[in-house]
Order: C-alpha cells, then sequence, then structure tokens
C-alpha cells in the first residue's frame, strides 16, 4: 500500500503522536494463537443443545405440529413452539418505528420460505437435538409460492406476507422511495442519446468464518447473560427483550469480539429464543449455526434488480438518469426497506447529473429472507451505474475514463437528494488510476480538482 | 480460439453511516490509579480492528502512547449504548465519541497536573510519551502516572469523560426524496486487467490497481489490511459467488466451502493499493468509513475489462464462464 500524500496536503494536518502511525493490533497475537475467546468458548456445565425443525416448503399452511415423539427422545429437556414465545411477531426496526411487525420467531400457522424456524428442540447434547427434531411432525398444505420480483409484482400474484397486504413494502411515499431532481423528461428530450438496460444479481451469502450464534446463561438472578456474536449488542437487547416481553434489566449481552460479520449479524434471530429456553428450562442454552445453517438459513445479499436510462449529450455531459431499483427482501423485512431506501439516496452516483428520476421498491417473495450485507443497498447499484457508465462512454465514442471526468461530482454540487457535495475526491482517485494503471487522460482531466473553486 | 486481454475502470463513492435513528455511539473513558486509560463501549468488534483503533484515538486525544490504553468492547451492562458495527460507521462513530470523552478526561487531567505544578491548565501540554509539560519551560513537568496516584488518592478527582455522536435523525421527504442519509463521503477508482479464454469463458483477473480516497488513513497497515480484503471480495462478487447458481430457483444453494464458489490462494490478482487522504470534517482526525467501500469498485471494472477483451456484456452477476460463452454465441449468431 502507498500513501499519496501529494493530494490535499494543505487541508491535512500530519505529524501526530499515535495516529498514522501503523501500530500492530493489540488483539493479533490472540487471534494467531488461537487463544482469543469467541462465544461459542464458553462452556457452563449442564448447558443444553438447541435445533430448530424448519420448514422444508416454500410456503405452506401449518395445519398441525405433533411434538409428542421427540419429547419422549432421550435427553430432550423442552421443546418450544409459537405459543411459548410471548411477542412471537417481530420486526427488527420496530425498534425507530419501522414496521409493521411481519416475522415470526416460530412459525405460526404457516411458512413463507423454506427453512423457516418452526419448533425449537432443547436437549442435553447436539446430537440428541438433532435426532428428536427428526421427530417432529408437522403437517403442512403447500401453497402456491412466488420466487422472482416481477411476478410477485403483477396483479393475482399469491401474497408472500399478509402483514404488508401486498408483495412490497409500502413506504410514506407510496409503493417505492422517490428521488425526484430536475425534469427527467425534459432531460430525455434534450438529449442525444438515449440508453435503456437492465442489470440483475442474485443473492450473495457473507461467508464469515465464525458461524451465528449464542450461549446463554442464567446468572441465578432471574437475570441472563447471552455470548453473542452480533454485531449490534443493544439492537439485539431491545428486541429481544420486546420478544420475550422482559424487561432489558434482565438481560446482559456479552460479546465484541467476532469472527467476521460482513452485515451478516445484524438480524436478531438466534438470540431470543436461546434465551426464551434458558429462561423454561434454568439452563445454560447453547444455538449455534451449522456451516450448512449459515449457507441456507442466515440471510443473504438480496438479489437485486436495476433498470437505468440515460440521456447523454455528444460532449460527454449526462443530462437525465432515470433509475428503478428493486431490492427482493425475500419473505420478511429484517433490514430490508432501509437498504432499498438507501440505495435511492445513492443513486445517481457520484456523478452531477440536473435531471434525476429515482424508485426504489422492496419487494416480498417466497425466498430467504435477505438483509444487510457489506455495501448494503449500494454494491450491486455501483455495479449497474458504472458498467452503465462504460457503455455510455463507449457509445459515443469516448475514453471511459474521461467521460467520468466530465461528469464527476465537485463541492458544492448539488445531489439528487438535495445535499450539496461537501468532501469530494472522486477526480483525484481518477486522476491517481490514470497514473498507476498508465491509462491517459488528457492535460485538461489531470489539471481538475473536487474543490469548489478548482479548475 | 484465443486468450483475449481486456481493462476496465470504474469510479464510485460510498457513504459513511446510517443516520436511520439518528445513529448514535455513545463512549466512557476513565483513569486507573496508575495513569493507564479505559475506554468503555458497547460497540462490537468484527475483525477489522476496532479495538485498536479506538485505543489509537483516545491515546492521540489523551497524550499516551497507545499501549496505555485499554479498550473494552460490548459488554451492555458496561459499556454505553452504540447503534452497532456496520454501514462503514464503526471508526467515524465510535471514534467521534472517544474523542470527545477522551477530551473530558484530558481536561480533568491537565487540572490535577496543574494543581500539583501550581500553573494554570492552559499553559500545560502533552508530551505523547506519558508526561505533562509547562508550555515553553519544559523541565517543569509531571508524569501522568503521578497525576492519576494524585487525583485518586490525594485530591479525590475522577479523570473520566463522556463521549457521544448523534446527528439528528433524517426523514425522507415523501415527493421529493430530500435527505441526509450520511455525513461524509470515502471514494475510489479502480482498473481491472483481465484474460478471458473465449473458449471456455473463463476469467483470470491478473492485476487490480485501487485508488481509495477514505479521509485519514487512522492505522495504514490496519488500512491496508481491510482495503486488500475488501478488493478480494470485489472480485469474488465479481465472478465467484451466489447462493442461487440457478437464480430465481432455489436448488443447488451452496451448504459449504466446496459448494460456494470464492476465489483461492491461486486466483488471486495482483493487487495494488494507492491511499488518498482528504480528511472529513466531521470525522476522528478527519477519517471517513472505507469499511464497504473498498469491496464494490472491482465488480463493475471486471465487468468493463471483459467487455474490453471479448465484446460481449454480462449484466447479470456473478460473470459465470457459462454467462460468456452463452453471450459468445448470442454474438456469433
Amino acid at each position: 500500500m502507498e500513501l499519496r500524500k501529494n493530494y490535499f496536503a494543505d487541508v491535512r494536518k500530519d505529524g501526530l503522536h499515535e495516529i498514522g502511525q501503523p501500530r500492530p493490533r493489540s488483539d493479533s497475537p490472540g487471534h494467531v494463537t488461537g487463544k482469543t475467546a469467541f462465544f461459542a468458548d464458553r462452556n457452563f456445565p449442564g448447558m443444553l443443545h438447541l435445533k430448530m425443525v424448519r420448514s422444508p416448503h416454500h410456503h405452506a399452511r401449518i395445519r398441525s405440529i405433533d411434538t409428542s415423539e421427540a419429547e419422549k427422545h432421550p435427553g430432550v429437556v423442552k421443546v418450544l413452539t409459537a405459543k411459548d414465545v410471548p411477542h412471537n411477531l417481530y420486526t427488527i426496526l420496530i425498534l425507530i418505528q419501522i414496521g409493521p411487525e411481519d416475522e415470526t420467531v416460530l412459525a405460526d400457522g404457516k411458512v413463507r420460505w423454506r427453512g423457516e424456524a418452526v419448533v425449537a428442540v432443547l436437549a442435553e447434547t447436539e446430537r440428541a437435538a438433532q435426532e428428536a427434531a427428526a421427530k417432529v411432525k408437522v403437517d403442512y398444505e403447500v401453497l402456491p409460492a412466488v420466487f422472482d420480483m416481477e411476478e410477485a409484482l403483477k396483479p393475482g400474484a399469491p401474497i408472500v406476507n399478509e402483514y404488508h397486504g401486498q408483495n412490497y413494502y409500502l413506504y410514506d411515499s407510496g409503493a417505492c422511495r422517490k428521488v425526484r431532481f430536475g425534469d427527467v423528461e425534459a432531460g430525455f428530450a434534450q438529449a442525444d442519446h438515449v440508453l435503456e438496460q437492465s442489470y440483475q444479481s442474485s443473492p450473495i451469502e457473507h461467508a464469515p468464518t465464525e458461524t451465528t450464534g449464542c450461549v446463554v446463561a442464567p446468572e441465578g438472578n432471574d437475570r441472563f447473560t447471552c455470548h453473542t456474536n452480533t454485531q449490534a449488542m443493544f439492537f439485539t437487547l431491545d428486541n429481544t427483550s420486546i420478544i420475550l416481553q422482559m424487561p432489558g434489566s434482565k438481560l446482559h449481552f456479552v460479546g465484541g469480539t467476532v469472527g467476521g460479520g460482513f452485515g451478516g449479524k445484524v438480524d436478531v434471530i438466534v438470540e431470543p429464543i436461546a434465551i426464551l429456553g434458558a429462561k423454561l428450562t434454568g439452563r445454560p442454552v447453547c444455538f449455534v449455526y451449522s456451516r450448512e445453517e449459515e449457507m441456507q438459513i442466515s440471510s443473504p445479499r438480496a438479489a437485486e434488480k436495476v433498470v437505468i436510462k440515460d440521456g447523454i449529450m455528444m460532449d460527454g455531459r449526462i443530462v437525465a438518469r432515470k433509475v428503478t431499483g428493486y431490492t427482493d427482501a425475500g419473505a420478511y423485512s429484517r433490514h430490508s426497506p432501509y437498504g432499498a431506501q438507501k440505495g435511492a439516496g445513492h443513486y445517481p452516483g457520484p456523478y452531477t447529473i440536473p435531471n434525476v428520476w429515482i424508485d426504489t421498491y422492496c419487494v416480498y417473495t417466497n425466498r430467504t429472507p435477505s438483509s444487510a450485507m457489506r455495501g448494503f443497498g449500494v454494491t450491486i447499484g455501483d455495479f449497474a451505474l458504472e458498467v452503465q457508465m462504460d457503455k455510455l462512454a463507449r457509445l459515443i465514442g469516448m475514453d471511459p475514463l474521461e467521460f467520468r471526468f466530465i461528469n464527476a461530482y465537485r463541492d458544492g454540487d448539488m445531489k439528487a437528494h438535495r445535499q450539496p457535495t461537501e468532501g469530494a475526491a472522486l477526480i483525484e482517485c481518477m486522476q491517481e488510476a490514470s497514473r498507476a494503471a498508465n491509462w491517459p487522460v488528457a492535460e485538461k482531466y489531470m489539471a481538475m480538482s473536487s474543490y469548489k473553486n478548482g479548475a | 480460439m484465443a486468450i483475449r486481454r481486456g481493462r476496465g475502470v470504474a469510479a464510485i463513492n460510498y457513504p459513511t453511516g446510517m443516520n436511520l435513528g439518528g445513529d448514535p455511539t455513545q463512549a466512557l473513558v476513565h483513569s486507573t490509579p496508575t495513569g493507564n486509560f479505559m475506554v468503555t463501549l458497547s460497540s462490537v468488534d468484527l475483525g477489522q480492528g476496532m479495538k485498536q483503533i479506538m485505543a489509537q484515538i483516545c491515546a492521540e486525544t489523551i497524550g499516551v502512547p497507545t499501549d496505555r490504553v485499554v479498550v473494552d468492547t460490548a459488554d451492555t451492562d458496561t459499556g454505553p449504548h452504540c447503534m452497532g458495527t456496520f454501514a462503514s460507521r464503526g471508526t467515524h462513530r465510535a471514534g467521534n465519541a472517544v474523542i470527545q470523552a477522551a477530551k473530558e478526561a484530558r481536561q480533568v487531567m491537565l487540572e490535577v497536573a496543574a494543581e500539583e505544578l501550581e500553573v494554570n491548565a492552559s499553559d500545560l501540554e502533552t508530551d505523547g510519551q506519558g508526561n505533562i509539560l509547562v508550555k515553553g519551560a519544559p523541565q517543569k513537568s509531571i508524569s501522568i502516572f503521578d497525576v492519576a496516584l494524585s487525583a485518586h488518592f490525594k485530591r479525590g478527582r475522577s479523570i473520566s469523560g463522556r463521549g457521544m455522536f448523534l446527528i439528528p435523525r433524517s426523514y425522507p421527504e415523501k415527493e421529493t426524496g430530500a435527505m441526509k442519509p450520511s455525513t461524509c463521503y470515502a471514494h475510489a477508482c479502480t482498473v481491472a486487467e483481465v484474460e478471458v479464454d473465449d473458449e471456455t469463458g473463463e476469467v483470470t483477473v491478473l492485476t487490480v490497481k485501487n485508488v481509495f480516497e477514505i479521509g485519514r488513513a487512522l492505522n495504514p497497515k490496519m488500512v491496508e489490511q481491510q482495503l486488500v480484503g475488501g478488493s478480494w471480495m470485489g472480485i469474488s462478487h465479481a465472478l465467484y459467488e451466489t447462493t442461487e447458481p440457478y437464480y430465481p430457483n432455489r436448488d443447488h444453494g451452496g451448504t459449504d466451502f466446496n459448494q460456494y464458489l470464492m476465489p483461492g490462494p491461486g486466483d488471486l490478482a495482483e493487487t495494488e493499493i494507492i491511499v488518498l487522504e482528504r480528511p472529513s470534517a466531521d470525522g476522528p482526525y478527519g477519517a471517513k468509513g472505507p469499511g464497504e467501500m473498498c469491496a464494490n469498485p472491482q465488480i463493475p471494472a471486471v465487468a468493463n475489462a471483459v467487455f474490453d477483451a471479448v465484446g460481449v456484456r454480462i449484466d447479470t452477476l456473478p460473470i459465470t464462464p457459462e454467462r460468456i460463452l452463452r453471450a459468445l454465441k448470442a454474438q456469433a449468431n
């Protein structure tokens, strides 16, 4: 890695004592010698293991659940169903007033994706829990399912999640989050060329080294300590408090050292049910995803579809951009309504475009619920935007790097979501890339600056 | 049939923070009787090095070496509130909270030192080595160790501080979408060079040259680990990863690392990382959040390089050999 200190030298104070120093990490010796304690290193006497009975169907009504054989299985201590969860219907962002509650901790009456949790089995050993889980009998009536966002949005599509009433999240702005800036149709009318293209992605797994999980121990005073690898301690504590209808003062969360998350550990999935198990049995409980569960059950990055329509002039200026984004939330909201909204704020990318029109939809399908992942709401959008930029440049016979200089945002430029640009540095990054990659651009671009009064 | 070479460029920006509920994080800082400092948070270290960075930020602000600072992360009984480690917000939000807490603790420390040295607190400075000196008269000094002993055992003072980062929550305007979803933006530009085998559809990423602008590199080695790892993830997203290879069909989803494809050591591109620093106005010592931004520009840069090599556009991720071969076949017809 090289630090190029010649850029922005006039606004940077160097020569600090500790900041800017390549100090070795204090926790790295523990990590590389295997001595760092992660949540799963906690082992308590009498600890129970929790295994989930999961839906084999994408969409089905639950006619009945029979746990009698599982309860008789040697080593089984407790079997939990929806009726055992005090506030079974929840949604994570309800803490900041984003509803409606649309997901069950344990399925109640219906399953909406393959892998959904239906029954929790607590046993003396992992093996006993697994064997007993296989003995739970669930009678399903399979329902029509929808897996494709466009199909889900069509009239007459099976309703994935009744708590929403339709297969999209209803924002205060309607079926989508909107951004409107300038007059996009006037921009297209003025343009020398108009190009509309569609981009698509499939879900992506976070693949952390450490799988999702927690170990819960009763403190003996009606309090419960939850050792967890959540990425957000109070998010999890506060949601658990609502789900279990327990005062937050009865909950103690300990974490802090996590073996990779990338956004995959912000959903509140394992902790509430494990704490409930500890409360109802009075014993410590361990609930850890297997690698298969991590890959099949935990929320992936959403599949997305992005449609971009641009109007450009022969001189390289983009004069209008219309973006429609679709985020596949899967069967439940989790953080997806926010991800789709974040996308709306991110388009039209780091470019100054006078006329912008953006709609982003959060769509429900009978697929694994998606949620946050590194670059949440932005990563696939950047793929779409920057491939589109390449196509636009080639359409008018311009060098793709020079084309970006013409449109790059600079300090003071108004963005489509009506925030003036501050601290821009796109131009300087491209100038340095031009040098590093030996991809020359015209001298006038190398003389540009992101500063408000720059060339 | 041949191996064809191409290169592609992509440039991006990325917001720091999420500002969904005001995006708050708090920090507490206090000294032990021997003049070491404890930072208490409920922020999580995901492996990116949050503890080390918070120690350096606290040390710089108080004026002690980093190894005099211990960081306690993520215990809800002891740590004040943090929204969480996501949205490229860890260093930025928690760092600002630690600076505020450390400034308050430093002020108490200087007040105690001023009483010991019989001068005004405003006449004192720290040397970064564990001592407090009188400005212009450095021979008149006291160690932070002695200041802490005095505070704890003689003067009954708590060398401690409270810190908070909070910005007002932004509610998007319904009709126009006017909103302030984040504070500062990090930037990047990547040029990728690839080889595409037009007989097998296989893509080899030869080089990625990544330029990242991240505000300030608070610890350059740790910035490097983040940026190199992120660049690898970007290439992985571009060419390999999907939980559902026949999307939207759910069949054949991966269940382990044999079935979920990612590039191995033999697939690594030659990776060059260049960092620019334009300090952000509201960042801790100017830092922005590079954690997510660094994994994004490689994806379109690789896609554009594939086009440059073989003249077909793959607009669906991941860019698999099958998709390239189908596109080449369609183009030939």
